[in-house]
């Protein structure tokens, strides 16, 4: 029996405002709020909302028969939150009827896989929180910022303990082979990997609404034909694209939403099923390893990173974006994180894309490749002063991470004798009216603490002045509370 | 085909950009095998390439009869024209021109150039094209910039040949809008007698099709293209420093310093540059009416340590300023064509030119800004600066994208407007 995966991705990058040099260091601030709130809004009202809507109708239609799923990156999460929170409400109500299912993707959809281990993991573990949080399902399958997959990305994200990847069925790795079966990793067979079938899903989000294409008007009964002629071994059709397909991409005049209506009618009158990618994932047994040495994505003709990294801007910008990544994940200010996730998204680049992209590509508010790479390093300028302003540079990482969790540690520390002196306060004051003596008696111990702790701060305080600033009060108001007794 | 064409200037004594589109374009046209061309110039010195065309020295076209003979006339004009010519021209002389200037040989005399008196000396060569047009014979009139298009009209008129004019420039283009209506006139007539018209970008077409109410169907973008660097001039470019050694980053500006170029934009940028980062210079290479004001100007900004004023450069001058520069900016308020830009490019320097500049139209690899966006100059300057990839990148493909830009292809597209309108 033939089964559907059908996956949508959701995203929005956050739109960089127009940066001039000179305003690195005196402004901060790097978002076009404006632009924001329109994209978002547009989209949202265009596309999400009327779409999701149709699922909620589906999902009551057609009960468990129709299942369908999405990956939200962080970043989109942030903007609907803030601009359109009808459209999260939309998913959660969707989620509620158990026909969706929600993938774990990098937070930023930046292109961290390709630069730095650590940033990908925590990217991922942050917008896994947020599904879990939103949707109350941990995801076990990901998918990475526009299906970009190689063999050492497969195997790190084994070893993060995902069950299965979502990546794309390029015709250059997939040769003779088919799509339509589960493959694995090829440094971890535990790793499933769906591949999408870029002709039947392209059918949809590229041709639908175009007229000068042969197949042109499509109907869900001859869509669903063409996967039922399917050979009879090819069990699993994956049909993956954004959710602007619908809506935006293919105008909703055009009737796409009615044809996915009709799709889970049609295809169990030829016994097709729907299928979450979890339960393909957890189900089929993979036919072959898929041995992908070099980056694929679902990007341009070339299906390759070429569109964020193809010219020497664009990986000078990807090489300085990331010298600072061990750097921002040791800090804990959120601003700097934030801006950290947003700066990242992978549309940054490929607005600096030099590659012939014919008349409709979208620059944002560049006029070319070259403005978006001077407005986008001047950000990163901005960004690395502020995070070299942080800790000292002439400290290796390593270090500085030792010493930090030293200073995390002795701050546990002194919070659990913090509590212990209260603790023992509130005792000595009970016995306070009975013996003044023993109350001096206790205050010593407390107040021999305090000026060994001084001593044992002091070599690191100087190095890292903010967390001293942190830990000092807290030490002062001691002996203070103490000799007040 | 056969081609009367008239020119004004030619290399190598080259006045303005006019003579060195001149000599691409007649290089074009011979490059096609089958062109037959005769340029008109009012003053050669003789030292012209004659390889593509065959000059015809405009100061040697006797206009009025003289009773001369062959020896004294090789001995006068041997080394600009054949004396076979000038008896030729002799016999087919049409009116008698005794009453103006004529000297010994019944010619008039040219000061080349661009004298005070140009509007009487544009008249006097469309006098002599006359004589031209009623001896030689050709297929079809090709008129270079205002100064030629009376004895473009006259050439028509006598031969009944189809007149291409090429505009280089408009007097819009060179007063930003005040335009003097003597040039206004002669330009309007020209293009009204026109059967096509050629201009160096489309910037320039919308201008003659707006200004001059000419009908778009017979005006033509037209773009300019660069010879290949000759040997000597690449050997000055090739001693460029490696960007990482070079500690202080120049910025040109080069062309004449008047109104039309912007060098205003160019100073306002620099100061903006200059208040953030030490290590840069600003070169103005030329001269021009706006100079004592740019000084004044850098220096009431207190720039002034980090502006440059070399003076007007010339020949291999010009690369020596490319081969010192990191970037090059054109910040034209109105520019047909530009063709340094692509001069700068096939130096390696990377290129910064305004939106209003022709040249644009046919260039991918540069950076393009409003004249009048002064931040986003100044962003690019500093971004080109600082930025080792971007230079880089700009550097490399530009000089790719200049080097396939050429005056061959020129010439077979000049050609086919040529076959277009002999059809008609």
């Amino acid at each position: 029996m033939k089964t559907i995966c059908l996956y949508f991705e959701i995203h929005q990058n956050v739109h960089l405002k127009r940066y001039r040099f000179f305003e690195i260091g005196k402004d901060h601030y790097y978002f076009d709020d404006y632009e924001n709130e329109r994209g978002i809004t547009e989209t949202a009202e265009r596309s999400y909302i009327p779409s999701i809507k149709t699922f909620i109708e589906m999902a009551k239609l057609y009960g468990k028969a129709f299942k369908v799923a999405f990956s939200i990156s962080g970043c989109a999460i942030e903007l609907l939150e803030q601009y359109a929170p009808e459209v999260i409400e939309l998913l959660q109500e969707l989620n509620e009827t158990g026909c969706a299912e929600f993938l774990a993707e990098p937070y930023s959809h930046g292109l961290s896989s390709l630069a730095n281990e650590a940033v990908f993991r925590d990217e991922v573990a942050r917008q896994a929180k947020k599904m879990k949080e939103l949707f109350g399902k941990k995801p076990t399958v990901l998918r990475n910022s526009s299906l970009i997959y190689s063999d050492d990305i497969g195997g790190l994200v084994a070893d993060m303990g995902y069950k299965g990847m979502i990546a794309e069925g390029a015709k250059h790795i997939l040769g003779w082979k088919s799509p339509h079966f589960v493959y694995h990793c090829a440094q971890n067979p535990s790793l499933k990997l769906l591949l999408r079938d870029y002709k039947l899903s392209d059918d949809i989000s590229l041709r639908f609404n175009d007229a000068s294409w042969n197949e042109f008007p499509l109907f869900a009964d001859t869509y669903m034909d063409w996967i039922a002629q399917l050979p009879e071994e090819e069990k699993v059709i994956n049909i993956f694209m954004e959710l602007c397909a619908l809506g935006i991409y293919q105008p909703l005049s055009s009737n796409i939403l009615e044809f996915i209506k009709a799709l889970p009618a049609v295809a169990k009158e030829r016994g097709i099923t729907f299928s979450f990618p979890s339960e393909i994932v957890s189900k089929s047994k993979s036919v072959a390893p898929m041995e992908v040495p070099y980056p694929m994505s679902w990007n341009d003709e070339e299906r390759d990173t070429s569109c964020w990294l193809g010219n020497v801007m664009q990986r000078e910008a990807f090489d300085k974006l990331y010298s600072v990544a061990d750097r921002v994940l040791i800090c804990k200010d959120r601003r700097i994180t934030q801006d950290w996730d947003r700066i990242q998204a992978s549309n940054n680049f490929r607005f600096m894309t030099t590659k012939n992209m014919g008349v409709g590509f979208y620059r944002g508010i560049y006029d070319s490749p070259y403005d978006a790479f001077t407005n986008y390093m001047n950000i990163l300028g901005d960004f690395i002063n502020r995070v070299n302003a942080l800790y000292p540079l002439d400290i290796e990482n390593d270090e500085l991470n030792a010493l930090l969790t030293t200073i995390r540690n002795q701050a546990d520390e002194i919070n659990v004798k913090d509590s212990e002196i209260g603790r023992l306060q509130a005792r000595l004051q009970k016995y306070e009216p009975i013996e003044e003596k023993k109350q001096e008696k206790k205050e010593e111990p407390a107040k021999k603490a305090a000026p060994a702790k001084k001593a044992a701060k002091k070599e690191t305080a100087k190095k890292a002045d903010k967390p001293k600033k942190e830990a000092k009060p807290a030490k002062e108001a001691k002996p203070k509370k103490a000799a007040k007794k | 085909m056969k081609v009367l064409m008239f020119g004004w200037e030619y290399p190598p004594h080259v006045f303005g950009g006019l003579a060195t589109a001149n000599y691409g374009i007649s290089q074009g046209l011979h490059a096609l095998g089958d062109m037959d061309t005769m340029l008109c110039l009012p003053r050669p010195f003789g030292d012209e390439d004659r390889s593509a065309c065959k000059i015809i020295a405009m100061n040697s076209v006797p206009i009025a009869w003289r009773d001369v003979n062959y020896d004294y006339v090789k001995q006068r004009v041997g080394n600009i024209m054949d004396p076979e010519d000038y008896f030729r021209y002799r016999d087919h002389l049409y009116a008698d021109f005794n009453y103006m200037h004529v000297n010994d040989l019944g010619c008039m005399e040219f000061a080349g150039g661009y004298p005070s008196n140009l509007t009487e000396e544009i008249n006097n060569y469309s006098i002599i094209a006359g004589v031209v047009a009623r001896t030689e014979e050709f297929d079809i009139i090709h008129a270079h910039d205002w100064l030629t298009y009376p004895a473009g009209i006259h050439a028509k008129q006598v031969s009944g040949r189809p007149l291409v004019i090429h505009v280089h420039a408009t007097d819009f283009d060179r007063s930003r809008g005040n335009v003097n209506p003597t040039v206004y006139g002669i330009e309007r007539n020209g293009m009204d007698n026109a059967d096509c018209i050629m201009c160096v970008s489309e910037l320039t077409r919308q201008t003659v099709i707006n200004h001059y109410g000419q009908d778009p169907a017979k005006c033509f973008a037209m773009h300019n293209a660069v010879y290949p660097l000759a040997p000597e001039l690449q050997e000055i470019v090739d001693q460029r420093l490696p960007y990482k050694d070079r500690k202080e980053k120049v910025i040109t500006f080069l062309g004449r310093i008047t109104m039309q170029k912007g060098p205003e934009y160019f100073i306002e940028a620099a100061k903006r540059v200059l208040e953030r980062t030490q290590n840069v210079r600003f070169c103005f290479a030329g001269s021009g009416d706006m100079m004592d004001k740019m000084i004044e100007m850098a220096a009431a900004y207190g720039i002034a340590d980090r502006c440059h004023f070399p003076g007007f450069m010339k020949g291999k001058q010009v690369f020596e300023i490319f081969r010192d520069s990191d970037v090059y900016v054109m910040p034209s308020v109105s520019e047909p064509f530009g063709i340094s830009p692509l001069e700068a490019m096939q130096s390696g320097v990377p290129s910064i030119i305004s939106k209003q500049s022709g040249c644009g139209e046919i260039l991918e690899k540069c950076i393009k800004t409003d004249y009048w966006d002064i931040e986003a100059m100044a962003d690019a300057m500093y971004s080109l600066c600082t930025n080792p990839a971007l230079h880089e990148y700009l550097q490399v493909e530009g000089k790719k994208e200049v080097d396939g830009i050429t005056w061959e292809k020129v010439g077979e597209r000049i050609r086919k407007l040529y076959d277009q309108c002999l059809a008609r």
